[in-house]
């Protein structure tokens, strides 16, 4: 909302502030400055002047003028000037030279067309009242010569735009505004719409209301006579430019004028299109309406209209019909001022994708009571300007509301606050806003129902609900510009920001007996970090994916991830899923990191994937508000939800251990996919199964299976996999040959308990080597759980130090070569027992592997 | 005893001769330019077959008379020869040592970049930060889904469904239109979600990921992070409100921050406000007329950090807390923001984007 100040002094006596000190107290009161808007400040040296001679010039690439004006000097100034737009005679604003224009823009003496201009003519756009303008600005005859225009015009003014929040429908107006700076400055307001109305004589056009729940006030006035030549005066032509609105015609001006200052939306039919009887209804099936935008619109049967004997005329405060609109022969004006449903002004205006001022001040609450009102200062002005004549008749169609009225105990808002306000203090606050206060309680069944507020509307039930235990009950009824008002807390607020959110005191509450994190927050915190220090950076992708994605992965058709949530409106068409695996985002990430030059890239990401069960219901139902759902309401909600389990994974290509001064670095391979998948393991301090495994987008020799054992079955569960990425995939994605990749479910690597203590054995190691040669397709995991299981309890640990491969071991073969390490708790271990540990591990291996031990 | 004395036998006993083969040693000894050759010495000179070792053995053959004179000058000879050995021997190994530890000298600042250097997001990281000063406060971490069910995200809070508060949030749909599914335009169902499943008293901050179809730019993304704080207690006001989000305000920028409470309106608080800062980079004299303008808080001297208020009673309701009984309060604030303002961050694609570049300088924690 953009405010002028001279235009809210009329209504409030501020005192002799800058706009940025009422805009600094507005602020406090919820009204939040958006900018200061500072106008024709740096105006100077403009002066009304008449045209006395005109030259035509000629030879030129357009027409041109060398004129002679008279701005109140001894001599005439010549002035040259593209415009045409009028004659001898004409009075006109001259910037003289040495005049600075907004912007910033200075005038002087100079030469052009041949001949000396000696100042400008200036037009709306060149004074900063309008965005551009077709000529230059005509006064009226009876202007002084020589007067400075901007006195004149009032074209020096400060505009301070409001952000105004969704509920404070009223602070749509200088009204609004006006009530809320003379309360922050502690001065009188003056109530624009305070304004006495006269009885009407009969109906102006006959209208009534069809549907109660759509409209619960509609009136109309109508002018005969009008002059459609009629222009809008220019002081009202600068308070709407100011305001942020085009001047269009007087008519139509007159009303945006008057909702501007009221906020109350008006709508303006010509009375000569209007046949038969108005009814205010909602739309039938297959009825259309072309609004003044020139567009035809299909209507919705909730739609609010405006209808006569020829159908619908007016998509109710939204967009009016085209054929009723105001046009350049109009002489006798209908004015149409209501009170519409918010919540039904809401859903019209968003079904038509139609935003307008009108609908965005009925959404957000008007007051009830202005239409009586405003309709007369409209007509007012159209006789004022318009030299309309206005028929005696209204029409006033309306539907009983009983007001809401809130009993709260006098102290509530001191309560809610945490610092106590004076009995007064909270009866004159809300005294302040509008609102009638009286003693004593009124049971909270009684509170009224109104239409067309916002929100959701207190039901007596939910108002019972809402009620405040309390003494001293006061019973306070808002005014009628506050629909926001319905609970006891809206109170409170008032109370509390008019007497200042800076006076709440900072008071630390008493601290609550915490449990600190959870083991699964804990661990993600770990895996992470652990991540990192094995040198993986994280990265956050955007949690989207595409069909080419689930392509480029090479997911079979019956592959689970295939089974994505599609978003109705997606960032990108290319993107409509919502991941089922991290790693798009992550390889897109990779590629990106490489095309800006950085070839050794190890990237991590940690994050929820989204995955939808097949049988799922459709639609999570949207349950009541006014109480708690029950378990199976809720049930209902959950059930609908794709399961959202955490995933951790990693992607690495070019060098992991890097190439320097030392020798030859290391390239990413599939073994460091692996080993991230332990690192992740090991923060949760649990044991990792690797086995091989065939899945995309993995290489099929080189990918392997994760798994941990059910806590409870033992059983193997499959987390994730790890290894190098199938070479069609990194083609597709045109990632560094053989980049490497893993992901696994981190929410089913539940954290271990709390570490049991070793003991931890004082006596000496002994160690045996054993070099065992076994099939190479044998996978080393089992020859060494077969060593493990067989070598017994005396093992303290196991370290594969050498594979070889080669003519001595035979084709087809390999050699496996382990150093085993026992050691005993209690004893020094004779060579006798570790040699016989030995053996049985090497007999175990021999009978779970067939491996032989080398040599033997 | 039928001893006879050979006086020529036992030349090398001669008092000359034994000064001359201790000489000899000495000058030998001193001589010895390395180790090695002091090797060779000693066993020349003090070895088994050295002149002072032959000698020795002659003492025998002298008569008995003479042994005890020839004895001691053969000892004293020895004696002369093995301190100077033993002292060659400590200057030449201290020699040896302090060349050898030269030549081992190493250039110190070559670099060693051999192992790769992995980094946190600072998203992630100061969404910790953040939970644990609310974990110091007593609170607890609660979670929610991303996903999230429309009456979760909107109804619950008090966001009726026309409610222009609710068009406010560019909200991504989950298909269809009307599944009641979307992707959570803020972490304020958690909220709901912790009134339903905890036990009376609650405190717990969420920090998570949130969604609304904005464009990106430099401040905005449409994937971002919020942390919500809830408190549902006996006797809670707004002045609890204000000493909760001053200590976050001053563990979060440090001590001297200044907070400032301005009315707004979100529909599950009431009263409702916005929490601002004071502008980190004019300290407010933006504000003022006249002085120069910044950049950061578009001269209006604070900048706004989140919003807060008192939980709405409806929203207690719908959770089936008796706001009779409870009261609460509830805040939220973006973590991109507080980021941009604690580290100077400029440009919220660079969160987004994962250039290692970015993310590298800020380690584990923040």
């Amino acid at each position: 909302m953009k405010v002028p100040l001279s235009w809210l002094r009329e209504y409030v006596d501020l005192p002799a502030v800058t706009a940025h000190e009422v805009a600094d107290r507005l602020t406090a009161a919820g009204l939040k400055l958006e900018a200061v808007h500072s106008h024709g400040h740096e105006i100077k040296n403009v002066v009304v002047g008449r045209v006395l001679e005109i030259e035509e010039l000629t030879g030129f690439k357009k027409p041109i003028r060398y004129c002679k004006v008279e701005v109140g000097e001894a001599t005439p100034r010549e002035i040259v000037c593209g415009a045409r737009n009028f004659s001898e005679g004409a009075v006109v604003p001259v910037a003289l030279p040495g005049a600075v224009l907004p912007g910033g823009f200075e005038i002087s003496s100079r030469k052009t067309y041949g001949r000396i201009s000696d100042g400008m003519i200036c037009s709306e756009a060149e004074l900063g009242i309008a965005e551009s303008s077709a000529g230059i600005l005509l006064l009226p005859q009876d202007t002084p010569i020589g007067a400075d225009v901007v006195e004149l015009l009032g074209l020096r003014d400060d505009v301070i735009e409001l952000e105004v929040a969704t509920d404070r429908g009223y602070a749509l107006s200088i009204r609004g505004v006006a009530r809320e700076a003379a309360i922050a400055f502690g001065v009188p307001f003056r109530d624009p719409a305070a304004i006495e109305v006269p009885v009407g004589e009969g109906e102006s056009w006959p209208a009534s209301i069809a549907d109660p729940t759509a409209c619960d006030r509609f009136v109309l006035r109508s002018v005969t006579g009008f002059d459609p030549a009629a222009e809008t005066p220019l002081w009202m032509r600068v308070r709407l430019a100011r305001a942020g609105m085009r001047s269009v015609s007087l008519a139509v001006d007159v009303t945006n004028y008057v909702m501007l200052e009221f906020g109350q939306p008006l709508h303006a039919f010509d009375r000569s299109r209007l046949s038969g009887p108005i009814v205010v209804r909602r739309a039938r099936p297959g009825e259309k309406l072309e609004t003044l935008d020139h567009v035809v619109r299909t209507l919705h049967e909730e739609d609010i209209l405006i209808t006569d004997d020829s159908g619908p005329i007016s998509m109710a405060g939204t967009m009016g019909g085209l054929h009723t609109e105001i046009s350049d022969t109009t002489t006798d004006i209908v004015i149409e001022a209501a009170h519409f449903s918010a919540t039904g002004i809401a859903r019209e205006s968003r079904r038509h994708n139609l935003v307008s001022e009108a609908s965005k001040r009925f959404e957000r609450g008007v007051d009830r009571e202005l239409p009586l009102a405003a309709s007369w200062r409209a007509v007012q002005l159209l006789a004022e300007l318009g030299g309309a004549a206005v028929d005696p008749g209204v029409t006033h169609a309306q539907v009983e509301v009983s007001p809401v009225r809130i009993t709260i105990p006098a102290d509530y808002p001191g309560r809610v606050a945490g610092v106590p306000y004076e009995r007064e203090t909270v009866i004159r606050r809300l005294e302040q806003i509008g609102c009638v206060v009286t003693e004593g309680a009124v049971p909270a069944a009684s509170a009224g129902q109104g239409v067309a507020t916002t929100g959701v509307l207190a039901s007596g039930d939910l108002a019972d609900r809402l009620a405040v235990p309390g003494d001293d009950p006061i019973t306070v009824t808002p005014p009628t510009w506050r629909p926001d008002l319905t609970d006891p807390n809206d109170l409170a607020e008032e109370v509390i920001r008019l007497e200042g959110y800076d006076r709440i005191p900072s008071v630390l509450p008493p601290a609550p007996a915490g449990g600190g994190l959870t083991e699964e927050q804990r661990l993600r915190r770990r895996v992470g970090r652990a991540l990192a220090h094995a040198g993986y950076v994280e990265v956050l992708s955007y949690p989207f994916m595409g069909p080419r994605d689930l392509d480029n992965l090479l997911l079979p058709e019956q592959d689970p991830r295939r089974r994505a949530t599609r978003l109705v409106n997606p960032l990108s068409e290319d993107e409509p899923y919502m991941r089922t695996t991290l790693l798009p985002g992550l390889l897109k990430t990779l590629v990106r990191n490489v095309g800006r030059g950085f070839a050794d890239v190890a990237l991590f990401e940690s994050g929820l994937v989204y995955r939808p069960e097949p049988d799922a219901p459709a639609t999570a139902p949207v349950l009541a508000v006014d109480r708690r759902p029950t378990e199976e309401e809720l049930a209902a909600i959950e059930t609908a939800l794709p399961r959202q389990p955490l995933r951790v994974a990693v992607v690495l290509a070019g060098e992991f251990e890097r190439s320097g001064w030392w020798g030859k670095g290391r390239q990413a391979c599939w073994a460091d996919a692996v080993e991230a998948a332990r690192t992740v393991a090991r923060a949760a301090g649990v044991e990792l199964g690797v086995r091989a495994d065939q899945h995309e987008p993995w290489h099929p020799g080189r990918c392997a299976a994760l798994t941990v054992a059910d806590a409870e079955t033992g059983e193997e569960v499959v987390i994730g996999h790890a290894g190098e990425l199938h070479p069609r995939v990194v083609e597709a994605y045109g990632l560094p040959p053989r980049t490497c990749a893993m992901e696994l479910e981190l929410s089913l690597l539940r954290p271990a308990g709390p570490v049991q203590t070793p003991a931890v054995s004082a006596y000496p190691v002994a160690t045996q080597d054993v070099a065992l040669v076994v099939s190479a397709s044998t996978p080393v995991a089992e020859v060494e759980a077969a060593l493990r299981a067989g070598a017994g309890e005396l093992l303290e640990s196991i370290r594969l130090f050498d594979v070889y491969t080669g003519p001595q071991v035979g084709e087809g073969n390999k050699s496996l070569a382990y150093t085993l390490r026992f050691r005993a708790p209690d004893r020094t271990l004779t060579v006798e027992e570790t040699t016989a540990a030995r053996d049985a591990a090497v007999a175990l291996a021999a009978e779970r592997t067939g491996a032989q031990l080398r040599g033997a | 005893m039928s001893n006879t004395y050979d006086p020529v036998e036992v030349t090398p006993l001669h008092a000359d001769e034994v000064a001359r083969a201790q000489a000899d040693a000495l000058a030998a000894i001193a001589a010895a330019r390395d180790l090695d050759e002091l090797k060779q010495v000693r066993l020349a000179h003090a070895g088994d077959r050295s002149p002072i070792a032959l000698a020795n053995r002659e003492i025998g053959a002298l008569p008995p008379a003479a042994r005890a004179e020839a004895g001691k000058r053969i000892g004293a000879a020895r004696k002369a020869i093995g301190q100077a050995l033993a002292a060659r021997q400590a200057e030449l190994e201290a020699e040896r040592d302090a060349r050898v530890l030269i030549e081992e000298t190493v250039d110190v600042t070559l670099p060693w970049d051999r192992a790769p250097r992995g980094a946190r997001h600072p998203l992630t990281t100061l969404q910790e930060r953040i939970a644990d000063a609310f974990v110091a406060m007593g609170y607890e971490v609660a979670e929610g889904p991303e996903l999230e069910g429309e009456w979760f995200n909107f109804d619950a809070l008090n966001i009726a469904p026309d409610h222009p508060a609710r068009s406010d949030h560019d909200t991504f749909f989950v298909e269809s239109v009307d599944s009641g599914k979307v992707l959570r335009t803020q972490t304020s169902p958690v909220q709901v979600r912790a009134l339903l499943s905890r036990p009376l008293p609650v405190y717990v901050v969420s920090p998570g990921k949130t969604f609304r179809t904005d464009e990106l730019d430099a401040t905005h993304t449409p994937v971002f992070h919020q942390v919500e704080g809830l408190a549902v207690d006996k006797g809670l006001t707004m002045a609890h409100l204000k000493g909760t989000l001053d200590r976050f305000a001053e563990v979060m920028f440090g001590p001297g921050i200044t907070t400032r409470f301005r009315p707004h309106y979100f529909p599950f608080t009431e009263p409702s406000a916005e929490l601002d800062l004071r502008c980190f980079v004019c300290r407010g004299s933006s504000a003022v007329p006249g002085n120069p303008p910044c950049r950061t808080c578009k001269s209006e001297g604070w900048i706004e950090w989140g919003g807060c208020g008192m939980v709405n009673p409806r929203v207690l309701l719908a959770c089936g807390v008796d706001p009779a009984v409870y009261s609460g309060f509830a805040f939220g604030m973006g973590v991109e923001r507080t980021l941009m303002f604690r580290h100077n961050a400029e440009d919220m694609r660079d969160m987004v984007e994962g250039d290692i570049r970015f993310t590298l300088p800020f380690g584990m924690e923040v």
